[in-house]
């Protein structure tokens, strides 16, 4: 289900005197199967852009086409691609409503229609998922659930409808660092089996790890888009506008600069760690 | 150093209608000491929000007892002196901006208390100096990036001339920027002015930068010390109270696990850099030798 936005451009109050562009002509494509980060300051326009991709937000002008369906055509019956392009907003927790673990991920299973047993089929696969005990917290209500596993409910009913196209906005945020480990890896597996991830993230951490494309947006403009290779090479434009490259690279950097043999395009702590290890281990050289 | 804070033996249970609540924090005690910065970390769930919601008597103590300054949080006569000593920050920048103008939403605490315009007049420009924000006094905060509403937050707990800023995970909706600008501030803050801090967080780095840390599970405190101290000696049990080691700390760590001895207990980024430099002059020295 390949996406592409062209010229995307959103005015939220087009009618008020105070109207902003929150988006300005930002057009971008995602691939089959690509992971796609999504980087920007606080009001950089990246939840508003990421609400185009589902058609909960119209353009005002520009087109959004995903799966050759054009979003910003009126006569587009935007449940079709709802159901393909599944959504998981900010803080997704605060919008679980039912009394049980169970209906809430069942929720939006049945709303496709589909019958009791396939929905509990989706239910069950989608708890296995995110890795929460279905027997054990299927009649909890998930006001019971510890922050992080009340995030891995809200994931699962998005998961429960089997998006091709998973979209989520700041994952992570608000964890502490063993259930944002257990988000990444389940996010990880979901894009393992070969379906499309565009994630926002504040952490440039995470979308080092899991990203194959970054695309960056400042002041509701595209200001860079690219492997993390290309996207981290200006450390200084990104502290310019709000944002930073992971520490891993401010170390291979900060080494490269002190004259040590550690490539400048290091990413991830596991990389560094190899690097490092062919550098000082066992016979190497140190410079 | 002096205690500001003292929790002796506080349990508090939430009321809850339908059972009987489990305990949020359990048999805990423990003091901030004046001038300190004192990081409180653990997992989702652990108590940390319920305890710094003790620190200020916003929330009062099921069982044990909280005494800020010479002041019982229980004591009904002295629960504004207690909550002019304790100011106190959010997550979510959005929700603690009530007016529609920085100053006047730095001015807002000040009002309440009934001190003269003059004196509000001095004490807003001097709480927007000093988290560099004067040139934003006279605009609405929605136009503002997260960072800077939290320094307008910060300002707006300044005002008031608190000896305590408790802040309870202030970064966490932050983008890199924001967090920098906040950190930066709360640090010079602390230096400059000796305010003592009190911050709940799951950023490592920032636990760091601190004096002390608790870590806190299941409503306890279970380990207690100087970060640098805990990173180095106490990792297995971080990690088993769903944390982390910083990131340099952590790369460290598994250097070594594979022989590589890095030396020294490098924890930052220019800690890291300068202990490879070290080990590279060591290795050139045995090859001179
Ligand atoms: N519902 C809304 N009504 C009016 N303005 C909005 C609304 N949502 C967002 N905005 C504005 O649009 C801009 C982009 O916001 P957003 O897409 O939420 O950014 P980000 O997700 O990058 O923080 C900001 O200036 C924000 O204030
Ligand atoms: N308003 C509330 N009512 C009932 N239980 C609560 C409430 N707030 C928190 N709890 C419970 O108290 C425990 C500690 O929560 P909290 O102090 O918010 O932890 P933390 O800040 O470490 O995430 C958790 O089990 C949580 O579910
Ligand atoms: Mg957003
Ligand atoms: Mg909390």
């Amino acid at each position: 289900m390949p996406v592409e936005v062209r010229d995307l451009t959103h005015t939220y109050n087009e009618d008020s005197p105070f109207a902003a562009a929150a988006l300005r002509d930002v057009s971008f494509a995602i691939e089959d199967g690509e992971f796609l980060g999504v980087i920007g300051h606080t009001g950089s326009g990246k939840s508003t852009l990421i609400q185009h991709l589902n058609g909960l937000i119209r353009p005002t002008s520009g087109t959004v086409i995903v799966n050759g369906l054009d979003l910003s055509d009126k006569s587009t019956d935007l449940r079709r691609v709802r159901r393909r392009v599944g959504l998981v907003f900010q803080y997704p927790e605060y919008q679980l409503f039912e009394e049980t673990v169970q209906k809430d991920i069942a929720f939006g299973p049945r709303n496709l229609g589909l019958d009791g047993d396939e929905v509990q089929r989706r239910v069950e696969e989608a708890c296995a998922l995110v890795e929460l005990p279905f027997a054990a917290v299927r009649d909890k209500s998930p006001f019971e659930l510890s922050g992080g596993q009340k995030r891995r409910v809200a994931i699962a009913g998005v998961l429960a409808m089997e998006p091709e196209v998973l979209i989520l906005d700041e994952p992570t945020a608000g964890l502490d660092p063993a259930g944002r480990d257990a988000i990444l890896a389940l996010i990880r597996r979901w894009h393992e089996g070969g379906r499309t991830i565009v994630m926002v993230s504040h952490s440039m951490e995470d979308v080092a790890r899991l990203a194959d494309r970054i695309l960056v947006l400042d002041h509701g403009k595209k200001a860079m888009e690219g492997t993390p290779r290309e996207v981290f090479a200006d450390a200084g434009r990104l502290q310019e506008m709000g944002l930073d490259v992971p520490a891993a690279t401010r170390l291979a950097r900060e080494l490269s600069d002190r004259g040590f043999d550690v490539p400048r395009d290091l990413y991830t702590l596991e990389e560094l760690e190899e690097a490092l290890l062919r550098a000082f281990g066992e016979g190497g050289s140190a410079c | 150093m002096s205690d500001i804070i003292r929790v002796q033996d506080v349990s508090y249970e939430y009321e809850r209608a339908d059972e009987q609540g489990e305990l949020a924090v359990r048999g805990v005690s423990m003091r901030v000491k004046k001038g300190e910065w004192l990081s409180i970390l653990g997992r989702n769930g652990s108590g940390k929000s319920t305890l710094i919601k003790l620190l200020n008597g916003l929330f009062l103590p099921t069982h044990g007892s909280v005494t800020v300054g010479n002041f019982d949080t229980r004591d009904e006569n002295h629960i504004w002196d207690v909550r002019q000593t304790v100011g106190m920050i959010f997550q979510n920048p959005d929700n603690q901006i009530v007016a529609t103008i920085v100053e006047e939403d730095v001015a807002f605490g000040l009002e309440n208390l009934g001190v003269s315009p003059k004196e509000i007049r001095q004490r807003v420009d001097a709480a927007l100096a000093a988290v560099r924000m004067s040139e934003y006094a006279a605009a609405a905060p929605h136009m503002l990036s997260g960072g800077q509403k939290q320094r307008v937050a910060i300002a707006g707990a300044l005002a008031m001339e608190p000896d305590v800023l408790l802040m309870d995970e202030p970064t966490a909706m932050l983008d890199p920027g924001g967090r920098r600008e906040v950190m930066e501030t709360v640090e010079r803050l602390h230096r400059e002015r000796g305010l003592t801090v009190v911050l709940v967080t799951h950023f490592m780095e920032e636990a760091l930068r601190g004096d002390r840390v608790i870590v806190m599970q299941d409503g306890r405190a279970i380990l207690e010390g100087p970060p640098r101290e805990l990173f180095a000696k106490e990792a297995e049990a971080i990690c088993r109270a769903g944390l982390e080691l910083p990131p340099m700390a952590e790369l460290a760590r598994r250097l070594r696990a594979k022989g590589l001895s890095v030396p020294g207990e490098p924890m930052t980024v220019e800690e890291m850099a300068a202990a490879f430099g070290a080990l590279r002059r060591e290795r050139r020295g045995k090859h001179a030798g």
